[in-house]
């Protein structure tokens, strides 16, 4: 039985006198007040997509008045008519996939005709990939650059939180690696990897691992010194605790300071992985792995008078991703931490 | 001795010799003919090929659409490069198992200067396909020096006609810039071969005391640009003029920014421009794959060259896809199907602007090699003199005239093409005949190139040194 005072059995007027919905005894994953209420729906929704619908027109306005070289500026309605054009291309590739495969069980069976005993494979399609392909390329490889970036970045940062003299030794580097742009660690990376990274039969494209170590690199610093600040910031009292207790260094670590600083890592994180997708199209760019900033620049160089609206797209497609992406990670900072004052918007 | 064995009767025995003939003769018309030529298995099914966004790539996608790399069991990923500096580096990393490349890019390892591994082509993608084109102010001061004639300028057009425009530039202090796609490349050497030619000196290397800027004692900056970004680059005013591929060339004057002044069948006519290029260790390691990829690579671009160009517009409207050059189709129509547009409203038929197959089959032609190392010479890539049989040597050593006869032999002897359709395949054809070149007249003879370059004004001849 916990002490907590919502969980007490308190009658329903009272619950809603306190300002707390009745059925918010039921939150678990400890959602906001507001989608308890009916009215509070309404307020929610409706003011951002007031805001959605202004900016759209103000868009459209906007894009009708710049003139480029490659054609007018795309407004709201040119994007939404290449994303369908998008959504055609893919479906004409699955066709052409289909084809492709067909083709092959075709040879494949006449081989196997001739020479039961023949060594036949089946490869995988070899055409372009297609918009959402892409997505999902540039989801993979944020993902395991942002995975790697905090394996090293949380170890690393409670180490640093723990020891001021360790701190302020390690502190200079950081601040001096910190500001350094993707695009200026890309040539080292990519050198680096094609000279470590031989392999007759790679396991990993070198575009991947190039992307992927870039996107560690400048996403690692939100993490490491969130990390570090939160937990060298653990209250006093606790510390005093854990000393008279005589805890164990371990101990310590495990059942004071990182449920202590759980929120300062998580605030690190969600930075780092905004952080990470950012620098990831910047990333692709250049190293040509083939997801959405290979698109991007794949499109600038075509100079079509599509490419401006097909860009647009994937501008859209980016940021709606990062979005859901911050939101997941809120979700996850909600459910894991116990200070939900410390959780911002 | 049986009996039954000598009371078989003549006929029969004459019944069973028959018998034994014909199933050896279908026996020898169903096995595939002289075994000792077919190409074996490839050794690597799976392949990346990388590529610019550029129209002389058409033989790439056309052997990837129309099946011809699957007729010969290759299964090919087709990937489109940043820059050409990107392109040669995964090929020599082996992310790229072959590429489309500048016509001199093989030719690096021979300067000498680069760690560069040894890369090798069997085959020239196209011949000619490169335009200088300038700013339309700069054309607005040249147009006065060209002569003219039924109201339309005179064509070529020398750089002698450039020559006051870059003295008011200089005297105004504005910087006369001027983009080309890559150092050791085809846009590079024409864009320096014009100039020169008009008397205008494009500047030196000198790689052995470590300046690759290319600007010693130039009156004419050139520089770096990715093909696609050639307009946009001239638009924001960072160049006044380039030298690049097709379609940046018609697209500067489909958006009214440019206008084309040379065309690279005017100053070396025929010449290779594009090849297709590999790692010799790839080669060496992969011998069916590569002869393979050969034989696609032929049927393509002879399929291109068909009928007096009756495919071409098919073709345009393939590598006008976004995952290939993606330009509009109306702006890569033009060179693809033998028109080229100078001043807007000034058309002129070029039908060879891009040669693929016709006249020259594909074929790597050693004295295309050796003509790109005279100018990597007289602009100070290679950084000492050398004697003829270097240039012939090196050549050779990079301009596989070898694995592209394999490939031709068994096209024919499949009959994917006819023998008639290439030159006779046991003579030496790898040297052009002397030809003079139609701008400044001088010949080029493949066999001499120390004498060729003595011929220039401007330019390191002989032991000269920047």
């Amino acid at each position: 039985m916990n002490t907590h005072a919502e969980s007490l059995p308190v009658p329903r007027a009272s619950l809603i006198h306190r300002g707390v919905h009745w059925m918010s005894r039921f939150n678990r994953l400890r959602l906001p007040q507001w989608t308890f209420s009916p009215l509070s729906w309404a307020r929610a929704l409706i003011l951002p997509v007031l805001g959605m619908l202004a900016f759209l027109l103000f868009w459209q306005i906007g894009a009708s008045q710049i003139n480029t070289s490659l054609g007018q500026f795309p407004g709201p309605m040119e994007t939404a008519r290449e994303a369908r054009g998008l959504y055609h291309e893919f479906l004409q590739e699955r066709e052409k996939a289909a084809a492709f495969n067909f083709r092959q069980q075709e040879r494949a069976a006449a081989r196997l005709a001739e020479d039961p005993q023949a060594d036949v494979q089946i490869r995988p399609y070899t055409g372009r990939p297609t918009f959402p392909d892409q997505i999902g390329t540039s989801l993979v490889t944020v993902m395991s650059g942002f995975l790697l970036a905090s394996l090293i970045a949380v170890p690393l940062g409670v180490l640093i939180g723990l020891s001021s003299g360790l701190y302020a030794s390690v502190n200079p580097l950081i601040q001096l690696l910190k500001p350094v742009s993707p695009l200026a660690w890309l040539p080292l990376v990519t050198l680096v990897v094609s000279a470590a990274y031989v392999s007759e039969d790679p396991l990993f494209a070198k575009s991947y691992l190039v992307s992927t170590i870039t996107v560690m690199m400048c996403s690692l610093w939100p993490s490491l010194i969130n990390t570090a600040v939160g937990v060298a910031g653990v209250d006093k009292d606790l510390v005093n605790v854990s000393r008279v207790l005589r805890l164990g260094w371990i101990t310590h670590v495990r059942k004071i300071v990182l449920p202590s600083a759980v929120p300062m890592i998580f605030t690190g994180l969600r930075l780092s992985l905004g952080v990470a997708w950012m620098v990831l199209i910047a990333a692709e760019m250049l190293s040509q792995n083939p997801g959405l900033g290979k698109f991007v620049w794949d499109e600038f160089q075509n100079g079509n008078p599509q490419s401006l609206g097909r860009i647009m797209v994937a501008v859209l497609t980016i940021g709606l991703i990062g979005l859901v992406l911050d939101r997941g990670m809120l979700l996850l900072q909600r459910a894991l931490s116990w200070d939900k004052s410390a959780i911002t918007r | 001795m049986n009996r039954s064995f000598f009371k078989s009767t003549p006929l029969r025995g004459l019944a069973s010799a028959v018998t034994l003939a014909l199933s050896l003769l279908g026996a020898s018309l169903v096995t595939s003919p002289s075994a000792s030529a077919a190409v074996g298995a490839p050794e690597k099914e799976e392949l990346k090929l990388g590529f610019i966004k550029l129209t002389d790539m058409a033989p790439l996608a056309v052997a990837y659409e129309k099946g011809y790399f699957e007729d010969e069991g290759l299964y090919v990923t087709l990937e489109a490069q940043a820059n050409w500096k990107v392109l040669f580096d995964r090929v020599v990393t082996g992310e790229l198992d072959g590429a489309h490349m500048l016509a001199p890019m093989p030719l690096l390892a021979a300067t000498g200067t680069t760690t560069a591994a040894e890369v090798i082509t069997p085959l020239t993608l196209s011949y000619n396909g490169a335009a200088i084109t300038v700013s339309n102010a700069v054309w607005a001061e040249m147009k006065k020096q060209v002569p003219q004639a039924d109201g339309k300028p005179v064509h070529p057009i020398s750089a002698a006609a450039l020559k006051p425009v870059l003295e008011s530039y200089k005297k105004n202090g504005k910087p006369f810039n001027l983009g080309m796609t890559f150092p050791i490349g085809t846009h590079n050497y024409i864009l320096r071969y014009w100039l020169a030619a008009g008397g205008i000196h494009p500047g030196f290397y000198a790689p052995a005391k470590g300046d690759n800027s290319g600007n010693i004692k130039a009156e004419a900056m050139l520089s770096v640009v990715p093909p696609p970004q050639m307009v946009p680059t001239m638009d924001a005013g960072t160049t006044v003029g380039y030298c690049v591929g097709e379609p940046w060339n018609q697209q500067a004057v489909f958006k009214g920014l440019g206008v084309p002044v040379m065309t690279s069948e005017n100053l070396w006519p025929d010449g290779a421009d594009k090849v297709f290029g590999m790692t010799k260790s790839f080669a060496e390691k992969n011998p069916n794959t590569t002869v393979r990829m050969v034989k696609a690579l032929i049927r393509a671009s002879a399929w291109l060259d068909a009928n007096n160009n009756a495919n071409r517009p098919e073709a345009v409207r393939i590598i006008a896809k976004p995952n290939y050059v993606g330009a509009e189709e109306r702006v890569i129509a033009n060179s693809m199907t033998g028109t080229f547009e100078f001043e807007k409203g000034d058309k002129r038929p070029i039908p060879d602007f891009n040669k693929f197959f016709r006249g020259y089959y594909a074929y790597p032609y050693a004295s295309d090699a050796v003509w790109w190392l005279t100018q990597m010479r007289r602009w100070g890539h290679i950084p000492e003199q050398k004697p003829d049989s270097w240039y012939l040597d090196a050549a050779k050593k990079a301009y596989r005239g070898d694995i592209y006869l394999a490939a031709a032999r068994e096209l024919v002897a499949e009959g994917k093409i006819k023998a008639a359709d290439f030159p006779d395949l046991s003579k030496d054809f790898s040297f052009k005949p002397p030809r003079k070149g139609p701008l400044d007249g001088i010949e080029f003879d493949g066999r001499k190139p120390n004498a060729y370059l003595n011929q220039f004004a401007i330019g390191l001849k002989g032991n000269e040194q920047p």
